[in-house]
């Protein structure tokens, strides 16, 4: 079930106020932030946010198509690097 | 035969046959069958040319269905694929989207088996 509309898209306090000052300073620095389930609002465009992924900070760049997601969707939190390779690949190599 | 949205209808109960159009389920085409007032219980073959000119335009006009449907669907999953989105990247990988588990089934976007060697526990 979607959220209900009364209440807007949630946004964590602390990044809306971050992200409110930047759009009247026009400063580009990157905001870091650990607030993956806020939602991506129209005011963000064009800005560079680095998402916390449980290790690093993935910088995403904010553009219209963005708006309505989560900041977590492009801040991928697993890396698969492929299986090891059978023994006999193991041994060959 | 009746042909509407490019699909050959089979000869079935109204509201079983406009089901074989890609966008159009049960519940859709119980709907075009009371906007048009034409009875559910009739078959393909028993309608007359208005009735399938009324159906078609109906669907036409009010519903996405088929080619263009799928266009959106296809536009939906390019959109998701191109924003670097999480669901893009299952999208792209061939994996469940939705967070279905993976370590076992999943074969339905996986598609068949592929065995891999040295598998079994010792």
């Amino acid at each position: 079930m979607s959220r209900s509309i009364k209440k807007g898209p949630f946004i964590a306090k602390h990044l809306y106020k971050k992200v409110l000052e930047k759009n009247k300073t026009n400063d580009k620095k990157i905001i870091k932030t650990y607030s993956r389930c806020s939602t991506v609002i129209p005011e963000m465009v064009g800005m560079t946010i680095s998402v916390y992924n449980g290790k690093t900070w993935i910088p995403v760049y904010v553009t219209e198509n963005l708006v309505g997601h989560k900041l977590g969707e492009f801040s991928p939190t697993r890396m698969f690097r492929g299986h090891s390779g059978s023994d006999k690949k193991a041994k060959a190599e | 035969m009746a042909r509407i949205a490019g699909i050959d209808l089979p000869n079935k109960h109204l509201d079983i046959a406009l089901t074989y159009i890609y966008g159009l389920g049960r519940a859709s085409a119980i709907e075009i069958c009371e906007k048009t007032g034409v009875s559910t219980e009739k078959r393909i073959n028993d309608l007359t040319a208005e009735e399938i000119n009324l159906l078609r335009k109906v669907i036409e006009n009010e519903y996405k269905v088929e080619g263009r449907l799928r266009t959106e669907v296809s536009l939906n999953i390019k959109r998701l694929m191109d924003i670097g989105s999480y669901r893009g990247l299952r999208h792209r990988r061939g994996l469940p989207v939705r967070g279905q588990r993976t370590r076992t089934n999943a074969r339905t976007r996986k598609g068949k088996k592929k065995t891999v060697a040295g598998k079994r526990k010792k």
